[in-house]
C-alpha cells in the first residue's frame, strides 16, 4: 500500500483532523450559500456548445474527404463535453438545485455505454465513498489491473501494460462492464443473479447506442456510411483515450496515497476529507483544458465537494491548497505529462513482482513528488 | 398539415433513437424554446388581475400560449407550472386550470394568490407570477393531470362547492358547463373571507343576475356567513348527499364537507396540499441502507424517515418536485394522491407522497 508516510506526508492528531474537516466544511457552505445565476448559465453555455458540436460533428459527414477531420473532431469534442464537464458532473447532483429535470442527476444520461442509473452506484457511491481503500474502492485498477502493492502479485499481472491499453481505447466499454463486477463473480463473492438488472441495464444502453452511432446515422448519409461510421468509432474512440487518461491521473499518479479498511474504520469526516486529499492528483492546465477534462483535472477539489459545480473547483483550489500548506500537506499537481509518466510508471511496475526495497524510498524517487511542496 | 407531419417525424422512434440520450426536445429548445415534440413550454401573454385590494394577497389570471403538444384540458385538471425565478433556480408548482377545457394547443388560464412559500427557492412562483412576470416569461408546463373532473354526461343537477383559491377548478367547471350549454341545474356554493377579496368576482355578479339554471351562494366569513354544516347544506340543497358533488378549498372546509358526506359517493373532493396521514398504521417500515427500521404509523415515508432521524431529500414535498425519488426494495406502498397502491420490487417512488402498508423497505 502506498502509506501516507510513503507519500512523504503525514498523519493528523485527531484534534488537527477535526480542524481540517472544519475547514473544508466552511469552504463548502461558502460555496453552497453562493450558488446561483452564474453557475446554471455556465452550464447551459456548455449544453448549447456541446450541441452545437454534436450537430456540426453530424452535419459534416455528408462533405465527402474534406468534412471527415472535422467531423471526427466536433464529434469528439461534444461527446468529451457530454461525457466530462455535462454528464459526469451532472450525475454527481452538481445541478439538481437548478430544479432543471433534464440537469438533474436522477434523470440525466450521458453519451456513453454505461447506464446512468448502474455508473451512480459505482462511481457516486462506491468510489467517492471508499476512495483510494484498497479492497473497496473499485476503481483502483478497475478489477482489471494492478496498481497497487496490495493487490498480490498473480502472473496475470504481466499484461499490466497491455490490459491498461485495451482500457483505454475502449474505455466505455471498461466503464459499462465495470459495474458488473467480473472479477468478484469469478471469485465467487457475487452471484448472477445480483447482476441479472444491470446487466439487462447495460443491454439496453449498448443496443441504443451502437444503433445510433453505428446504423443509423451511417445510414443516413447514404454511400457515404462507412466513412460515417469511421467517423463516429473514431470520435468515440478519442474520447475514451481521452476520459481514461485524465481519470487515471486522477488517482495513481505517483504520490497519491492508499488506504487500509482498518484505517478507515469509523472515519471521522476530517479523516475523510484527509483521505480525499491525499488520494487524489490534479493535473495543470489551461482554462479550455479544464473545461475537456470536465474539472476533474481538479480531482483533488472533486474528491472533497463531488457535489459542488465543477466551475467552482478552481477558485476553490487555491484556498485548498493554503491550507494544505498550513497542515503540511502534500497538493499533488503536475502538468499532464508528469502525471501521466507517473501513471505510466505505476502500471509497468506493478506488472511485475515486488522487489524487496523498502518502498518509501521506491516512491519517494518518483518525479510527481518535486512539485508537491511547492 | 406540414406542421403535423412535422411533429409526426418529430416524435418518431427513429428521431427518438437518433436523439438518444438526451430526446429530441433537448435540441429543438437551442433553437428556439417554443419547439417541442414531447414537452409543453408555454408564454405568458396575459395577466389580468382579480384581486388587488389594499391588505389582501394580490390574485391574477394569468394566460399562457402552449406549445403545439399541450393535449388540452378537463375542467378541474391542474397541470405543474415550472418557472425560472432568478438566480439560476427553477421551481414547480401545481395550479388548477381556470378557463374552460381546451383543446390541443390552445391558451389556458391559472388563476393564482400570492403567498409565501418557505420551500421555494428564491422566490415563491406563486408571487413570481402575480407581481413579477410579464408579457413574455417563458414557462414549464406539464400535461393535465387529475381526475377531479366532470363526466362527459353531467348529471342534472350538481352542487359545487369551494373555498377561497379553491374557486378555479370549480370555475373552470361552471364555464365549460356554460359552453356546453348545460340545461341540468348547477348549485354553487362558495366561502370566501369578504367581498373585496372575491376573485372572478365580476364574473360570478353576471352569472348571478342571468341566472341559466345556475343557484349561486357566496357566502363571506367575514359578514358572518355560517360554515359549510350538515344544516346549512340541507337548508340550501334539499337532499344534498344523493347530489353529485364537486368540493375544493382549504383542508377546514374539505374536513368539513367530509362530515357532512359520510362516506356518501356523491362526493369527490380536491386539496391543495395532499391530506397529511392518510396511510393505514401497521407492520415494519425499514430504512435498509441506513439500518434501522420503525413500526409504521401510518404517515408518509418522508414523513416517518425525519421522524427516525433520518435526512432525505425533499422539496416540495407534494409530490410534483422528484426530488424525494427513491427507490423502494420491497412492500407495498399507496400513493395518498391518487389512492393507487403498487407493490413491484425495486420501484422508484416518491416518499413524500407514499404510505407503507404492512412492511415496507426503502433504500434510505
Ligand atoms: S418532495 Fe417533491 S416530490 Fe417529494
Amino acid at each position: 500500500m502506498t502509506t501516507v508516510e510513503n507519500t512523504g506526508n503525514r498523519r493528523l492528531s485527531p484534534e488537527e483532523l477535526d480542524a481540517f474537516g472544519a475547514e473544508m466544511e466552511a469552504i463548502r457552505q461558502r460555496i453552497v450559500a453562493d450558488l446561483g445565476e452564474k453557475d446554471s448559465a455556465y452550464i447551459y453555455d456548455i449544453v448549447k456548445k456541446q450541441r452545437a458540436f454534436e450537430l456540426a460533428g453530424r452535419a459534416l459527414f455528408y462533405l465527402p474527404v474534406v468534412g471527415w477531420v472535422p467531423a471526427v473532431a466536433c464529434l469528439s469534442i461534444s461527446k468529451i463535453l457530454d461525457n466530462m464537464e455535462i454528464g459526469h458532473n451532472v450525475m454527481h447532483g452538481q445541478y439538481d438545485w437548478m430544479g432543471d429535470p433534464h440537469l438533474n442527476s436522477r434523470m440525466f444520461d450521458w453519451d456513453t455505454m454505461a447506464p446512468a442509473e448502474n455508473w451512480k452506484y459505482g462511481h457516486n457511491y462506491m468510489h467517492h465513498t471508499f476512495t483510494n481503500i484498497v479492497g473497496k474502492d473499485r476503481d483502483v485498477g478497475y478489477g482489471v489491473l494492478r496498481m497497487d502493492e496490495d493487490q498480490k502479485w498473480h502472473p496475470y499481472y504481466l499484461g499490466n501494460p497491455l490490459y491498461a491499453f485495451l482500457l483505454m481505447t475502449f474505455f466505455e466499454w471498461g466503464v459499462a462492464m465495470h459495474d458488473l463486477e467480473v472479477d468478484e463473480l469469478v471469485a465467487g463473492r457475487r452471484t448472477w443473479a445480483e447482476n441479472k438488472e444491470i446487466g439487462a441495464r447495460i443491454w439496453r444502453k449498448v443496443k441504443k447506442q451502437t444503433m445510433k452511432d453505428y446504423v443509423l446515422f451511417p445510414l443516413l448519409t447514404g454511400p457515404l456510411a462507412p466513412l460515417t461510421f469511421a467517423g463516429n468509432f473514431t470520435a468515440n474512440i478519442i474520447r475514451n483515450v481521452w476520459t481514461f487518461n485524465i481519470i487515471f491521473c486522477g488517482h495513481f499518479p505517483a504520490g497519491v496515497a492508499t488506504f487500509s479498511q482498518e484505517e478507515c474504520e469509523d472515519e471521522t469526516q476530517g479523516h475523510w476529507y484527509y483521505r480525499q486529499l491525499l488520494g487524489s492528483a490534479n493535473i495543470t492546465g489551461s482554462r479550455t483544458f479544464h473545461i475537456m477534462s470536465g474539472n476533474l483535472s481538479h480531482q483533488i477539489e472533486h474528491h472533497l465537494f463531488p457535489d459542488l459545480p465543477a466551475r467552482r473547483y478552481p477558485e476553490i483550489a487555491e484556498e485548498v491548497r493554503e491550507i494544505c500548506e498550513r497542515y503540511g500537506l502534500s497538493y499533488n499537481t503536475g502538468p499532464l505529462h508528469q502525471q501521466l509518466l507517473g501513471v505510466f510508471k505505476k502500471i509497468c511496475k506493478f506488472a511485475l513482482p515486488d522487489r524487496k526495497k523498502p518502498a518509501a524510498a521506491e516512491v519517494r524517487s518518483a518525479p510527481a513528488l518535486e512539485g508537491v511542496a511547492a | 398539415m406540414a406542421l403535423d407531419l412535422g411533429g409526426r417525424i418529430l416524435r418518431s422512434r427513429t428521431v427518438a433513437a437518433l436523439a438518444s440520450p438526451h430526446g429530441i426536445d433537448r435540441y429543438l429548445t437551442q433553437i428556439n424554446p417554443m419547439l417541442a415534440a414531447h414537452e409543453v413550454r408555454a408564454r405568458i401573454t396575459d395577466i389580468h388581475p382579480e384581486v388587488s385590494a389594499p391588505g389582501a394577497p394580490r390574485v391574477a389570471t394569468v394566460t399562457l400560449q402552449p406549445t403545439s403538444t399541450w393535449r388540452g384540458h378537463r375542467a378541474g385538471q391542474h397541470v405543474s407550472v415550472g418557472i425560472d425565478t432568478g438566480e439560476g433556480r427553477r421551481t414547480t408548482r401545481v395550479f388548477t386550470v381556470s378557463n374552460t377545457e381546451s383543446k390541443p394547443g390552445e391558451p389556458l388560464t391559472i388563476t393564482v394568490r400570492a403567498h409565501e412559500d418557505e420551500h421555494a427557492t428564491p422566490y415563491s412562483i406563486s408571487k413570481f407570477l402575480t407581481e413579477r412576470a410579464t408579457v413574455g416569461t417563458l414557462v414549464h408546463l406539464s400535461q393535465a393531470e387529475g381526475d377531479f373532473v366532470l363526466p362527459d354526461r353531467v348529471p342534472e343537477h350538481i352542487l359545487l362547492i369551494s373555498g377561497g383559491s379553491g374557486i378555479t377548478p370549480v370555475m373552470s367547471m361552471l364555464r365549460s358547463l356554460q359552453r356546453r350549454t348545460h340545461r341540468g341545474k348547477v348549485t354553487f356554493l362558495h366561502w370566501a373571507p369578504s367581498a373585496d377579496r372575491q376573485i372572478f368576482a365580476d364574473e360570478l355578479d353576471e352569472i348571478r343576475r342571468q341566472g341559466h339554471g345556475v343557484d349561486l351562494h357566496i357566502l363571506h366569513t367575514a359578514d358572518g356567513a355560517p360554515y359549510l354544516s350538515p344544516a346549512l347544506l340541507e337548508k340550501l340543497v334539499p337532499g344534498y348527499r344523493e347530489v353529485p358533488t364537486w368540493a375544493c378549498g382549504p383542508a377546514s372546509l374539505i374536513e368539513a364537507a367530509q362530515a357532512a358526506y359520510d362516506g356518501t359517493e356523491s362526493l369527490r373532493v380536491e386539496y391543495f396540499k395532499p391530506p397529511r396521514t392518510a396511510g393505514v398504521a401497521g407492520g415494519e417500515m425499514a430504512f435498509a441502507r441506513t439500518g434501522k427500521s420503525v413500526a409504521n404509523d401510518g404517515a408518509t415515508i418522508l414523513d416517518q424517515a425525519e421522524a427516525a432521524g433520518l435526512t432525505p431529500e425533499s422539496g416540495c414535498r407534494m409530490g410534483i418536485c422528484f426530488s424525494c425519488t427513491t427507490n423502494k426494495s420491497s412492500g407495498r406502498v399507496r400513493n395518498v394522491l391518487t389512492g393507487e397502491t403498487s407493490e413491484l420490487p425495486d420501484e422508484q417512488i416518491r416518499i413524500c407522497v407514499s404510505t407503507p402498508e404492512g412492511d415496507c423497505s426503502v433504500d434510505l
